[in-house]
């Protein structure tokens, strides 16, 4: 009796990835929990274990594929037991049943032709991971997006040629509707049954071109698109397709800049805390951590988070709602080869400094290395991006919705203050703080982000 | 005389017609120029509305005949031609002068003689009365319509040889007729003269009776034809015809054609291999109007031609040649012209056979999904189960919707059997509005009506047919 291996759950919002390489071969005597195929997906690469023992008798996906959960990706014999209780060849044999099932079709694998189309259109169904440059994944509360409906707004994103405009599944008022705005009906996705498109999805697409982003529900392959011009004709280009991250990226930032955003600066002057750096140093470094500007900044965002928690909200369009979050799990941009991924400190509130840096240390070196579960990249309630190391006076960090603030640091100067009748050199670290004002107010923001150069400044205003 | 108006619209067919009144109605000063007493077109004049008269008494008879089966038995019919040709007569001219009336009533200035273009803003009319008339525009609409077509090098000098036209003026009762192409016009005109007691011949160069559209329904009318017709022949073609005084003498070739089929003599013989464009028109040279290979006049989505003040609908503007097609492109153009977004992009012209049993079909067919190599579902509900038609004993029907497997989303209807003509409006709905075959699943039908076999159909998609058992498909 041969049995399958599908492709299981690999984690909130996640439905598919890409195979990147095969980590066994027929004939071999697998055992569960080993590693069998290794998968991107959309912000991590992670090796996918067997959940049933047994020899491969045929692998149904090779690399490059694009493949979804509950795919088949193996036929097992599990009769044949790895290593020690291994009569199994025997026991097969002799067994009556005739093997019918390995010839079988499989029932449950989904129809190999819905595939590559629902490949090249990912946008329209599945809500964006989020993967900004300055701030991270998908902390999407979004349910698992429904494989199904994945087939269905493909049509719209297709092509604009007149036969694929003739195919949209959309009434004839509906078409005009469209026309008379300008609307490119084939480039709107619709939300009703089978994908038919009305004229709230018309104005919803309108809406979200006229903020400047994609549609909301298209994403990066629906997005208007300004028509390039042919680069080649001054001088040698080179087309490179995107990553995973890089698209889901270009997605997420499309739809997180259409939150209202500010951006509050504010200077912290951090020379007493730079000596305190120093001193303290060695210590955290014996606990394996490093104690960096980022990991105290950590640990002073948790404390200003306690006292104005709307910075931990999100706000819920839909329902007419803020949400709250009452946990503090905190966002980190770390900047990989593969571009740019948000690992989580959680419960950076109940942390002390020292296990934050252990904890940042070893989340970046996973990052570098891809080795990131999506489990570390999702939950967070806030984000920090430090472009300290590079350089910069300030920016303008995109807020990594749907969280409300994130923090930006730039690279701490030395400069003049007047202290005392007289110009001081001080450490100075500017800081930048994005907010949604639909859920957050200026005076607010300025109150948090000098709390935060506060905290740094003097620490003890923290636990006043 | 000279004489300006905003929109002058050449032909005033169902097109024409359309696109003169609709501009009358936004406002526009309109002229409509056609060289008939009143609009109407070959549709009205010698087209869909004469021939339907006279399928209308063809229905009658068959339905009398058939009566002898349910136990009621009139006698051989009698036919008064000159009634019967007054009766389609007075159709056509009560039609055709309410039309008219319309017009005069929007303050259409209606002009009947023949266009030809001055230049771009200007046309010279050569009026019926006499003399001729200048016009200027602002924008034009040609809607010159189409002509029968003939066989290359086959065309004969001879009364006896017909176009539709021809046959549409009922000269006689003749005792034999050659119908020379299968498709619709061939059959519907070839059922007429069968019906007032004609031995027809039809003979197709194709495989099958109306090509195009889907093998399961055609069956559907073959099984009626091969009795109403004394022949049909497939895969055949005329090579030879002429007129011998009392009949005309043809060669036809084919596989398997027997002596006698190959060489034979009839009283007449209509030619209905299909209608060309009436593109020629004078002067057209003087714009930048670009005729096609196929003599089609081209145009864009919104029925623009090359010229900017130059807008082109119906027959002349390619196929398919339907009045209903030519009075949506009218408003279209119409939109256009004055300066709207407007395009014309039907996800379903319906296309109907008026033939006893009726054939109609809209939107995708299964023939074209194949020839795309698109995936589709067809869910068949065949008449036999459909209480309506047996109670008028026609259980001889079909219907048939083809489904999006992905999406579950109507993609084309198709139906043969009586009335399908005017069950296939609800197909069009159907796909226009994208509906899915759950929708025409849970919307009520009326029983008992030959409608509720669409709704039957969308059963049948789902494997819950009340009046068909069929194993499930799909879960819903």
């Amino acid at each position: 009796m041969a049995t399958e291996f599908k492709i299981p759950e690999l984690g909130e919002n996640v439905v598919k990835g890409d195979v990147t390489r095969i980590l066994v071969k027929v004939g071999d005597i697998i055992r569960v929990d080993q590693p069998v195929v290794e998968l991107e997906t959309d912000k991590a690469t992670v090796e996918v274990p067997s959940s049933v023992a047994g020899k491969v008798l045929e692998i149904k996906v090779k690399p490059q594929d694009k493949v979804k959960v509950g795919q088949t990706v193996l036929i097992l014999d599990p009769v044949v037991q790895p290593a020690a209780d291994a009569p199994a060849p025997q026991r097969r044999s002799s067994d009556p049943k005739p093997q019918r099932r390995v010839t079988d079709p499989v029932p449950q694998a989904p129809p190999r032709q819905a595939e590559p189309a629902a490949a090249e259109a990912p946008g329209p169904t599945s809500v964006p991971k989020p993967a900004t440059a300055e701030a991270a994944p998908a902390r999407t509360p979004a349910s698992v997006v429904d494989i199904t409906t994945a087939r269905a707004p493909q049509q719209s994103a297709s092509s604009s040629s007149s036969a694929a405009a003739a195919a949209v599944p959309a009434a004839p008022s509906v078409r005009r509707y469209a026309r008379e705005l300008g609307v490119d009906i084939a480039q709107v996705s619709g939300t009703g049954p089978g994908g038919r498109v009305g004229q709230d999805d018309v104005k919803a697409f309108v809406r979200a071109q006229q903020q400047g982003g994609g549609s909301r529900r298209t994403g990066l392959a629906t997005a208007p698109t300004q028509v390039l011009p042919d680069f080649s004709k001054w001088g040698e280009i080179d087309v490179r397709p995107m990553s995973n991250i890089r698209r889901k990226t270009a997605e997420h930032l499309a739809i997180a800049w259409q939150a209202p955003h500010v951006t509050q600066n504010d200077k912290a002057d951090i020379t007493a805390l730079e000596e305190f750096r120093k001193s303290y140093g060695p210590r955290v470094e014996k606990a394996g951590g490093k104690l960096t500007v980022t990991s105290i900044i950590i640990k002073v965002v948790a404390a200003a988070i306690a006292k104005y928690p709307q910075f931990a909200s999100s706000v819920d369009v839909a329902n007419e709602s803020i949400i709250l979050k009452k946990y503090c799990h905190i966002g980190v941009a770390v900047d990989t080869p593969n571009g740019l991924l948000v690992p989580v400190i959680r419960d950076a509130n109940r942390k002390t400094v020292t296990q934050i840096a252990v904890e940042l240390a070893g989340l970046s070196q996973k990052a570098r290395d891809r080795k990131l579960t999506l489990e570390e990249m999702t939950g967070s309630v806030f984000s920090i991006t430090n472009l300290g190391g590079i350089g910069g006076t300030s920016f303008t960090p995109i807020i990594n919705q749907p969280e409300v603030a994130i923090l930006g640091i730039s690279r701490t100067a030395i400069e003049p203050v007047y202290k005392d009748g007289q110009f001081v050199p001080r450490d100075m670290l500017p800081l930048s703080l994005s907010y949604d004002h639909r859920a957050i107010d200026g005076a607010d923001a300025a109150r948090f982000l000098r709390f935060v150069a506060d905290g740094l400044e003097q620490p003890l205003t923290m636990v006043l | 005389m000279s004489t300006s108006v905003q929109l002058v619209v050449i032909g005033a067919g169902p097109g024409g017609y359309a696109a003169a009144y609709y501009a009358a109605d936004l406002g526009l000063s309109v002229a409509l120029v056609d060289p008939e007493a009143n609009p109407g077109g070959v549709c009205l004049y010698r087209g869909c509305i004469p021939s339907k008269a006279l399928l209308h008494v063809a229905k009658l008879i068959g339905e009398a005949k058939h009566a002898s089966a349910l136990g009621v038995t009139f006698g051989d019919p009698k036919i008064d031609l000159d009634k019967l040709r007054a009766f389609k007569n007075t159709v056509v001219q009560k039609l055709t002068s309410g039309v008219g009336q319309v017009g005069k009533m929007r303050k259409v200035k209606y002009i009947q003689g023949r266009a030809s273009f001055a230049g771009t803003t200007s046309l010279n009319i050569e009026l019926v009365s006499g003399g001729t008339e200048q016009l200027t525009f602002e924008h034009a609409i040609i809607a010159t319509g189409s002509s029968p077509a003939s066989v290359p090098g086959l065309s004969i000098k001879s009364p006896r040889v017909m176009d539709s036209t021809g046959a549409l003026d009922l000269p006689d009762i003749p005792k034999s007729l050659l119908v020379v192409g299968g498709g619709y016009i061939g059959l519907e005109l070839g059922s007429v003269y069968a019906a007032l007691g004609t031995k027809v011949t039809v003979v197709e160069m194709t495989p099958g009776l109306l090509p195009g559209a889907d093998r399961d329904l055609v069956a559907v009318l073959n099984r009626q034809m091969e009795k109403s017709l004394h022949k049909i022949l497939l895969s055949a073609r005329v090579v030879d015809m002429k007129d011998t005084g009392p009949g005309v003498q043809v060669r036809i070739e084919g596989e398997g054609l027997s002596d006698a089929d190959k060489n034979q003599t009839f009283e007449r013989v209509l030619v209905s291999v299909g209608r060309k464009p009436n593109s020629a028109i004078a002067g057209l040279d003087k714009t930048k109007v670009k005729v096609g290979q196929r003599g089609f006049i081209e145009v864009d989505l919104g029925r623009r031609t090359a010229e900017p003040t130059i807008f082109a609908i119906g027959d002349v503007t390619g196929e398919p040649m339907l009045a209903h097609k030519a009075s949506h492109e009218a408003r279209v153009a119409v939109e256009s012209a004055m300066g709207h977004k407007a395009a014309f992009e039907p996800q379903a012209i319906p296309a109907v056979v008026f033939t006893d049993p009726e054939i109609a079909w809209c939107g995708l067919t299964e023939t074209d999904a194949q020839k795309q190599g698109r995936k589709v579902e067809v869910a068949k509900f065949s008449w036999g189960a459909l209480s309506r038609a047996i109670t008028v004993d026609r259980p001889d029907g079909l219907t048939k919707l083809i489904i999006d497997p992905a999406t579950e989303r109507i993609l084309g209807v198709g139906i043969a059997g009586t009335g399908a003509g005017e069950l296939i409006a609800e197909g069009v709905l159907a796909v226009e509005m994208a509906a899915l075959a759950t929708d025409l699943k849970l919307a009520i039908h009326p029983h008992p009506t030959l409608s509720e076999s669409v709704m039957e159909a969308a059963e049948i998609f789902f494997g819950q047919s009340t009046h068909v058992y069929k194993p499930k498909r799909k879960p819903s």
